[in-house]
């Protein structure tokens, strides 16, 4: 198929949609999916069919809308009405759902205001067809511009134009330290190898972030295009996604999403009767936060524990089965396509002038709009947390917003004005990380958040080295002794200086990385380290009963 | 010592050891299918026994040590059996910060059950994860299968009470 029947194919995809006067759209991803709105939907059909409208209206299950504390959403575009959104909507409201398309009358209890910050204040890239699209459906990927970077790319661009066009965008990694992906995918290409391998990082393993499995559970085919475009560019002839086995939906959404690919030949042999062949496989991850360090994951494809090696070499010299490989997350990949179809610059355009393009976040905790949202790099934290988020609920004061996970740290009130993006973060103390960000109000104990991430970089350490094995575990108890009250000025001494022992020392990042969250607590919130050395007890994780 | 060309048979004739056979073929019928392979067995037999990981490892003519060392190093997998009812207890960071410990806590007051045990009358298997994607649900618990969102100490209670004496 070259590109031009492939936009044809697209035109009459969308002409077949356009003349079909209502749509309705579910959310099924993960957080509308556990209040049942698979049942709603189903129930929306069959009311559909009561009031005579279930032959011109297209009911779609759709990826996450992004207000996931509002859910289940809806939206309904009913014929020449303005498209509406509707929030917290369940089994019973399926009846009003279906009377509203016929009748062309808004449901007004239901209604959720989509020119609030929390939906004008987003710009979106990665999630743009989240929440448009069916994801087990290729035609509605296709009819959104899907597939349409690749075909172009290999029918009418040599590989380095490729390469070219992604180091312009300025893209950097998506999965934590911000490498640059040209650069990243310039060191693969130039390895001369017959065997080249292109790795999804799916084992996203920061413990209050959803934002790579709402990717691959909303648009699983733009991820499988990233990776068509990174072989291309790179000489690539094969592909894994590692993704997390607790990750149930996601696995399945991708199995269809590579089986449909490749019956359409946009995965396979002589893609587009060119020259250009590349495949994909799924390896399923096994629950250990260390997998989704790079070397350990290989070894984890490989069938081995997953324990991380000492780079150099590389894995862009040295990979899976000793091949050159490139391993990219989710995020980063998921932005390729749109590099490569509207250009590098383009890209470059957005956000500042070392971070380029979107972040998504999974914004979570003590906030009133929890969800997942996609924000121009530079954005300030005060208009993620107070304007997006919409502030702090039950008239509690903001105390600290974290980020970065178990690698990251707590930033303060006096950074909030602070534009978000890799530099400025590592700055002030924390890392962009995957983009998990849980805002803590004040009931929250910060040598409590620091004992919580300590407690997981133990319980993940892989063991291979002493440092992290044994001073994640030390940190861990003199937290323990200092939350609990029984701590004295020495315990603080000793966790500072582990601190600097265990991140200097490790081996991997996980090690090198745990003392962050407790480092920036101790930067910012050194007092309540000394009060409770002083002698006021907080229980574990009682983040309600500190307050009263 | 195993032979390259022995054949090796299942524990039993059980049929979910076709499924698995397929998954072993499907990987190459060798070390690298290790992971898939154990994944295979936990999907259909629900936990991995002594039998099966002595079988895996002859059938992928793995040492047993390695095999072992593998089962053990990923939370995912599981050597004993689940207890009746599970309750899983999301212990991300969102659901942290909004009190999921003190559903750990109550669970085990009730029940003498830590995440990763199973009660001693069998009836209640408790496990932790790590974000259920559902944050904004927080704290969320899944029993059963079935997701609840924004629960507290005695509505968990309440809930596993009931599910518990369902079925007694
Ligand atoms: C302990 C540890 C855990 C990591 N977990 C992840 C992860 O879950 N997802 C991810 O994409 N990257 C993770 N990374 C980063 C990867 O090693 C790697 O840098 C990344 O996948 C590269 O992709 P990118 O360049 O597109 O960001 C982790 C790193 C460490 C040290
Ligand atoms: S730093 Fe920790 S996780 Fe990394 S290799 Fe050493 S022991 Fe393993
Ligand atoms: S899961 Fe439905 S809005 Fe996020
Ligand atoms: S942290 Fe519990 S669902 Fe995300």
């Amino acid at each position: 198929m070259t590109p031009d029947e492939l936009m044809d194919v697209a035109q009459g995809l969308q002409e077949k949609d356009a003349s079909i006067p209502n749509h309705v759209r579910v959310c099924t991803a993960a957080s509308c999916l556990s209040l049942k709105s698979d049942e709603l939907a189903k129930q929306i059909k069959a009311e559909l069919k009561e009031v005579g409208k279930d032959k011109d209206t297209k009911v779609r299950c759709v990826g996450c809308m992004g207000l996931c504390s509002a859910g289940p959403l809806v939206s309904v575009e009913a014929e020449d009405q303005k498209p509406v959104m509707y929030q917290k909507v369940t089994v019973e409201n399926a009846p009003q759902i279906a009377e509203s398309v016929a009748s062309g009358k808004k449901v007004k209890d239901l209604v959720c205001d989509t020119d609030s910050p929390f939906f004008a204040r987003q710009q979106k890239i990665v999630l743009e067809n989240s929440g448009i699209i069916d994801a087990d459906d290729i035609n509605d990927y296709i009819a959104n511009d899907g597939y349409q970077a690749l075909m172009t790319a290999i029918s009418e661009m040599q590989p380095n134009e490729v390469l070219d066009e992604i180091t312009k965008s300025g893209l950097r990694g998506r999965g934590g330290a911000g490498f640059p992906t040209g650069l990243k995918w310039n060191m693969l290409a130039k390895t001369p190898s017959d065997t080249k391998y292109i790795i999804c990082n799916a084992d996203e393993g920061d413990p209050g972030a959803f934002m790579d499995r709402a990717i691959l559970e909303s648009d699983p085919h733009r991820i499988l295009e990233g990776m068509a475009l990174a072989a291309y560019a790179t000489g690539a002839t094969e592909g894994f996604i590692y993704v997390r086995a607790e990750y149930p939906l996601a696995i399945k959404r991708l199995k269809t999403a590579i089986r449909l690919a490749t019956k359409n030949n946009f995965l396979g042999s002589n893609i587009g009767g060119t020259k250009f062949s590349f495949s994909i496989d799924i390896r399923l991850g096994a629950g250990a936060f260390v997998c989704g360090e790079e070397t350990a994951l290989i070894a984890s494809i490989e069938g081995k524990r997953g324990q991380p090696r000492p780079r150099p070499p590389f894995p862009a010299e040295k990979g899976l089965w000793g091949q050159p490989t490139s391993i990219n997350n989710v995020e980063t990949l998921a932005n390729v396509a749109p590099i490569v179809r509207k250009g590098g610059e383009w890209f470059a355009s957005i956000g500042t002038n070392k971070s380029k393009g979107t972040k998504v976040f999974a914004l979570a905790g003590k906030i009133n709009n929890t969800g997942l949202i996609e924000v121009p790099m530079g954005l300030s934290l005060r208009e993620i947390v107070f304007d997006i988020g919409g502030g702090i609920p039950d008239g509690q004061e903001f105390k600290a917003v974290q980020t970065g996970g178990p690698s990251g740290g707590c930033l303060p009130e006096e950074h909030l004005d602070m534009g978000v993006d890799y530099d400025s973060l590592r700055t002030a103390g924390s890392i962009m990380g995957s983009g998990g960000m849980i805002v803590m109000d004040k009931t929250s104990n910060m040598v409590d958040v620091a004992r919580f991430f300590m407690e997981f970089c133990m319980s993940e350490s892989c063991g291979k080295c002493i440092p992290c094995r044994v001073g994640t575990y030390q940190m861990h108890e003199l937290l323990n002794r200092i939350a609990e009250g029984e701590g004295t000025m020495e315990d603080l001494a000793k966790l500072e200086e582990l601190c600097e022992v265990v991140a200097n020392t490790s081996l991997c990042g996980l090690g090198q990385t745990s003392p962050n969250p407790v480092r920036s607590t101790l930067r910012y919130f050194r007092h309540e380290y000394l009060e409770l050395i002083d002698g006021k007890h907080i229980p574990a994780g009682a983040g309600q009963e500190v307050a009263s | 010592m195993i032979m390259p060309n022995q054949k090796i048979a299942p524990p039993s004739d059980d049929k979910r050891w076709k499924v698995v056979e397929t998954t072993i073929r499907r990987n190459g019928s060798s070390s690298g299918a290790l992971i898939e392979t154990l994944h295979s067995v936990q999907e259909w037999f629900g936990y991995l026994d002594d039998e099966a990981l002595t079988y895996v490892a002859q059938r992928l003519m793995v040492p047993m040590s390695k095999v072992y060392g593998v089962a053990t190093f990923y939370h995912f997998f599981t050597l004993k059996p689940g207890g009746k009812h599970t309750c899983v207890v999301c212990n991300g960071t969102a659901c942290y910060i909004k009190g999921a410990k003190q559903l750990i806590d109550a669970m085990a007051e009730k029940y003498d059950v830590k995440p990763g045990e199973t009660s001693k009358d069998g009836e209640l298997s408790v496990l932790s994860a790590r974000c259920l994607g559902s944050c904004g649900l927080a704290p969320a618990v899944v029993i059963d299968g079935d997701v609840k969102g924004n629960i507290e100490a005695d509505e968990l209670l309440n809930v596993l009470e009931g599910v518990i004496n369902n079925d007694a």
